[in-house]
């Protein structure tokens, strides 16, 4: 079965920062409601940097580490971390299988879940990037398990990752500035899940061709 | 002697800190600053930490990050995963009295745990009372 090739992986990340860039301004907005009003710019600056930095001709694996140590080193804010641990850890899942399949993906998908959650200290309801990216990959195996193609499955990842943003607005946050707001973080879109959502879009986007 | 590495959104915010250790240090400590993000602005920047670890790393006795809030947290706990493991650690302080208390044991010649330790316990010491 085919998996993310190297090409692929490249334009997932060239798809997703053309996304971010697309919809910095709304993300910055989102932010400057609950957060400290940068995660799209921020986040913008990230992606532009991933992009400078993907290498050529090179296997999946290696373009989502160099594109999560770019993110990181460039983003400034909470998401260069979170961003670049979720590129990297998937990254390493695929560098060790000689040829990533669709399965492979997943696994990866399920890597960078647990490191976003290891280093947010995040579970599912904090009102985080959690929110969309849990979902999306329960999606992700449930549709591949159900016999889905490696297209198909991305857009269940896609999907539910929408889904799971927008199911973001009626939570407290509990994480990160926005949970200094207490009830006051009520009633708005996290913007690290909006952002978590346009990246698995990026993701079905580029495997659908 | 263990380094201390100060990880602020800013840079006057770290240099302030390093400047009040230091001192604490006796003279003797070595705390760096790594504040503000890639472009000088306020946030973080990996880059900076990495090298203010270099630059605070004394042969193998390790180096201590303090950070104050957020990203720097973060950035600080992607740094300690990269780092050979056990040589540069993570203190869940307060970054001010976390900072006094790192660098005057560091500068009694106290290795990276008893430095860790002594951070850490920061967290107890009350204002008031």
């Amino acid at each position: 079965m085919i998996g993310l090739t190297g090409p692929a992986a490249d334009r997932w990340i060239r798809r997703a920062a053309a996304l971010v860039s697309a919809d910095a301004g709304e993300l910055t907005r989102l932010d400057a409601a609950i957060g400290d009003g940068d995660h799209g710019h921020n986040l913008d600056r990230g992606f532009a940097a991933a992009v400078a930095a993907l290498p050529a001709d090179a296997p999946a694996g290696r373009v989502l580490i160099a594109a999560g140590r770019a993110l990181v080193a460039k983003t400034g804010g909470a998401s260069g971390p979170l961003y670049g641990t979720m590129l990297r850890r998937a990254g390493r899942v695929l560098d060790d299988c000689d040829d990533p399949d669709a399965a492979d993906l997943g696994a990866a998908l399920r890597a960078a879940l647990d490191g976003v959650r290891e280093l947010g200290r995040a579970e599912e309801g904090d009102k985080t990037m959690v929110d969309a990216l849990a979902p999306a990959v329960a999606a992700y195996a449930a549709a591949l398990d159900g016999g889905a193609p490696l297209p198909g499955a991305a857009r269940a990842a896609a999907d539910a990752a929408a889904a799971g943003a927008d199911a973001t607005v009626p939570m407290q946050a509990r994480k990160g500035r926005a949970s200094y707001l207490g009830e006051r973080s009520v009633g708005h879109l996290d913007p690290g899940a909006a952002s978590t959502a346009l990246v698995l879009r990026a993701l079905a986007e580029t495997l659908e061709g | 002697m263990v380094g201390i590495v100060i990880v602020a959104h800013s840079r006057t915010l770290a240099e302030g800190v390093a400047e009040v250790a230091r001192a604490m240090g006796v003279g003797k400590a070595v705390v760096e600053p790594a504040g503000g993000d890639p472009d000088g602005g306020l946030g973080t920047s990996i880059v900076a930490v990495e090298r203010a670890v270099e630059a605070a790393s004394d042969g193998d006795a390790g180096v201590l990050l303090l950070a104050d809030i957020g990203s720097s947290v973060l950035t600080a706990e992607m740094v300690v995963e990269d780092a050979r493991e056990g040589t540069v650690l993570l203190a869940d302080a307060p970054l001010v009295e976390g900072a006094v208390a790192a660098a005057s044991m560091a500068a009694a010649g106290a290795d990276l745990a008893a430095v860790h330790a002594a951070a850490e316990s920061a967290r107890d010491h009350r204002k008031r009372t």
